[in-house]
């Protein structure tokens, strides 16, 4: 296991070069000019171009890449063209907020939707099956932003229970980070919910089939510990999967998500710098992802392991 | 239930939650009173007013540099941080005292030294300072506060450059930072003006942060604008970067802000609807919109051409769809100059006045030989007002008969496409939206966008002797007679040439907590004067 551990990790490096090759030809092609933004409305054509230039944006493709390249391999991910601040600076200011968002996303998604996708297979072809489905394609449906703001007109606006706007870090209490957080990762959570409520449900209704579970019926198990002990832990290698690969949807929604509720975290870095070509930003945030991403994977591979003893690396 | 009214469903119940009821900052009373909560127009993504001039950039920095002069209410220039100026009679050699006592946020006494550094950075980026920096024979510090600058022709507009509200302004750093090359970004934040930058608290993106400076030295005239005394009345500002205008809107009525620069129109109304909020025009100087049209490729390099889109053009289409129906918040203008100042002018604007006339504008086309080039219009959908005026305009030239390349994209490619002198078909554009600030176009001083020096020109490269003309009679002007004149003479000779198309004049408004006094009207918000109960 460990040495396929350290396999995987050491593939991680042409994964990342890939990577980074990829994110710097695309924003090496796409349209767009930091200078332009930079230099304002009065500026003249001239200044644009002079400022272009002072960002060593004239360069050739492979003197840029070059460079870049060098100062990653170095840790160094860059300066900000805009705010002159290193671009790890930039990403540990908003790594907090985006995190306790995802996990706080994360930890109500799981909660609610392996039980509501286990109701559902248990209940199959019921009205409380059909309810749950229709939760989840109305999760599915919805667009974040609109349960977003629908959210906070109930429960921010009318209710009064939570605030509209902003992040209170950690350190702040336990309380005040929570409460900026419901509203969001319920926003963020409804599509995350839907996707493994229905994985849980189409896993367990497979699993319920078995004969192993009849076996336990018929000699007089508990409902519960049939759903939850036996059927649950073989229907969990689909629905681990689907969590690890929700963790992308995360990471998109939480970009819309911390728009709406005003949350300073990676999402919104991550809109800045795009609208205004921040290209080391937008670089250093998607390797940052990218790097989550393959990580994730790899805590799946391993989870797999421990979930189905027949698996083996 | 589109976008628009969405939004307003939100932001409108926002009137019926109680006021204050959500969870205030840590902060004592007496703390949260003086500290104001600020909604600005935009992220501080930057912060050297001289190497990016966005508005916004220039509204942050107003309050951690001063400069010598400052423009008033009226746009004449007061002395702020000079004590007194004497010319010689020939107009070509200028002295300036600095008042005594003028500290930096550092500690370090302004010196004539600090000043002589940030004009020669000043004058290499703004139009005006251009203009000084080639007339320029001397420019010294005599002693720490004396400065000397020797021209080599007078330059009547000296004192208004100075102090002139317009990006970039003439602000004054240190010596030290102000030797950076003007095309580099400062990395030290430390003015002489009233509030330091928090730099430790700055999340670009999220937050800004403004502290009260002990040791300003305000001066004892009443405040006008950036002129006279610039007494803060509250000890912190915290610039909370909001994008979302619906969120901005509930923040605003429930209390987590103070005060929002830019609300969006649409949602005035509710904010007008909520006893505990203040609503006004924030700029009387309002807004230009602009149809600007590429003058070195077809089809718009033919006059004929050009003044067929004029003809047709209708303001008042425009002013609908980017601002509403709430006419108090925009008018028609057939000039190009800022209405409500003293130099706006219809001189020559006929052709954008009266019933649009969309048959002659079709015969001019066919006189100019218009054949079906395509017109490629770059739109930005990433601006509410640009993406607005771009629909009506591809409804105007279908309507004329020309063949419209529609190129829906952001704003961040707009200011990258509209750089090239490409022919449309190679990565060239035939036109795009834009607007102006008033406060840019009350005269031809920082009016970029109505030059006409051809390559040299702003974006559209508009080749025009005879505005040129009458912008160098605009600046040789010696009294207000000669330059009514002046501009008059300018906006005829820039109608006819169709230097680019006003689409109409607009307000747009900004909105405070009642518990918050001495919001002013002005081109940027000023923060002097200002208290919070």
């Amino acid at each position: 296991m460990l040495a396929h551990i350290g396999r995987r990790i050491v593939a991680t490096i042409p994964v990342m070069a890939i990577v980074a090759l990829f994110v710097f030809s695309l924003l090496y092609i796409a349209p767009g000019d930091p200078a332009a933004v930079i230099a304002g409305e009065q500026a003249s054509p001239e200044d644009v171009e002079k400022i272009r230039r002072g960002l060593g944006l004239d360069r050739p493709f492979l003197s840029r890449f070059g460079d870049w390249s060098w100062h990653i391999l170095q840790g160094d991910l860059g300066t900000s063209m805009f705010t002159g601040l290193p671009v790890t600076q930039l990403i540990v200011q908003r790594l907090e907020p985006t995190l306790s968002l995802m996990v706080v996303t994360l930890i109500l998604a799981v909660t609610i939707a392996v039980p509501m996708g286990v109701m559902a297979a248990w209940k199959a072809g019921t009205w409380v099956d059909r309810g749950l489905m229709a939760f989840a394609v109305l999760g599915f449906s919805v667009p974040v932003f609109v349960v977003g703001y629908l959210l906070a007109y109930v429960f921010a606006l009318e209710l009064d229970w939570f605030p509209v706007q902003g992040y209170t870090p950690l350190s702040a209490g336990f309380w005040p980070w929570l409460e900026n957080l419901v509203l969001p990762a319920i926003a963020l959570g409804c599509v995350y919910i839907a996707l493994i409520a229905r994985i849980t449900r189409a896993s367990m209704l497979e699993v319920l089939q078995q004969d192993y579970i009849r076996t336990a019926q018929s000699k007089g198990m508990g409902q519960g510990g049939i759903l939850f002990v036996h059927a649950l832990k073989n229907a969990a290698v689909p629905i681990v999967t689907v969590i690890g690969i929700g963790v992308a949807l995360l990471i998109g929604g939480a970009v819309v998500t911390e728009s709406v509720f005003a949350i300073p975290g990676l999402g919104r870095l991550t809109i800045d710098a795009i609208v205004r070509r921040d290209y080391p930003v937008i670089q250093g945030i998607v390797l940052l992802f990218s790097l989550v991403y393959v990580l994730v994977n790899l805590v799946v591979d391993v989870l797999y392991t421990l979930l189905d003893p027949r698996i083996r690396y | 239930m589109d976008r628009r009214s969405f939004l307003k469903a939100f932001a409108g119940v926002g009137s019926l939650a109680a006021s204050g009821a959500f969870p205030a900052p840590a902060l004592s009373q007496g703390a949260a009173a003086k500290t104001l909560r600020f909604v600005p127009q935009a992220n501080l993504a930057n912060f050297d007013p001289i190497w990016g001039t966005q508005y916004v950039v220039r509204n942050a920095s107003q309050l951690v540099w001063d400069t010598l002069y400052g423009v008033d209410d009226q746009l004449t220039p007061q002395r702020q941080m000079v004590e007194g100026e004497e010319v010689s009679s020939d107009g070509l050699t200028w002295t300036f005292k600095l008042r005594s006592g003028l500290k930096f946020h550092d500690g370090e006494p302004v010196l004539a030294k600090d000043v002589v550094a940030s004009l020669t950075r000043w004058m290499a980026r703004d139009s005006m300072g251009l203009m000084i920096k080639a007339l320029q024979k001397e420019l010294t510090a005599v002693d720490d506060r004396t400065i000397k600058l020797m021209l080599s022709a007078p330059y009547p507009k000296l004192l208004f450059a100075l102090g002139k509200n317009n990006t970039p302004m003439a602000f004054i750093m240190p010596e030290r930072i102000a030797k950076t090359d003007p095309f580099q970004q400062i990395t030290e934040y430390i003015g002489s003006g009233p509030m330091k930058f928090a730099r430790s608290e700055w999340v670009p993106g999220a937050k800004a942060v403004f502290e009260k400076f002990a040791d300003y030295q305000p001066r004892n005239e009443p405040f006008s604008w950036l002129a006279g005394g610039k007494k803060m009345l509250i000890d912190r500002i915290e610039w909370i970067i909001l994008p979302d205008p619906a969120t901005a809107a509930a923040a605003l009525q429930n209390g987590e802000v103070d005060w929002w620069e830019t609300p969006i129109p649409d949602l005035v109304p509710v904010l007008k609807k909520n006893k505990s909020i203040q609503v006004d025009i924030a700029d009387p100087l309002g807004n230009i919109g602009s149809f600007r049209m590429n003058h070195m490729h077809p089809p718009f390099n033919n006059v004929k051409v050009r003044r067929a889109v004029q003809m047709a053009l209708s303001q008042e289409d425009y002013m609908r769809a980017v601002v509403g129906d709430d006419t108090n918040l925009w008018k028609t203008i057939p000039g190009f100059f800022t209405p409500g100042t003293p130099l706006y002018t219809e001189e020559g604007g006929d052709a954008l006045k009266g019933k649009r006339d969309i048959d002659g504008a079709k015969k001019l086309l066919a006189e100019a030989g218009y054949a079906g080039q395509p017109v490629t219009c770059i739109v930005a959908q990433d601006q509410a007002p640009l993406k607005a005026m771009g629909e009506v305009t591809a409804e105007l030239l279908k309507k004329l008969g020309m063949t419209v390349d529609f190129v829906a994209t952001d704003w961040g490619t707009v200011g990258q496409r509209r750089a090239s002198k490409s022919p449309p078909g190679q990565g060239g554009w035939g036109m795009f939206h834009t607007w102006h600030a008033g406060a840019d176009c009350a005269n031809p001083a920082s009016y970029i966008a109505i030059r006409g020096t051809g390559e040299k020109a702003w974006f559209g490269w508009p080749d025009s002797p005879e505005v040129e003309k009458e912008v160098a009679a605009w600046f040789a002007a010696k009294d207000l007679g000669e330059e009514k004149a002046a501009v008059a003479r300018l906006n005829k000779a820039a109608m006819e040439h169709v230097i680019y198309v006003p689409t109409g004049f607009y307000f747009g408004y900004q909105a405070w907590r009642s518990n918050v006094s001495g919001v002013v009207k002005g081109p940027l918000p000023f923060f002097w004067g200002v208290a919070k109960a």
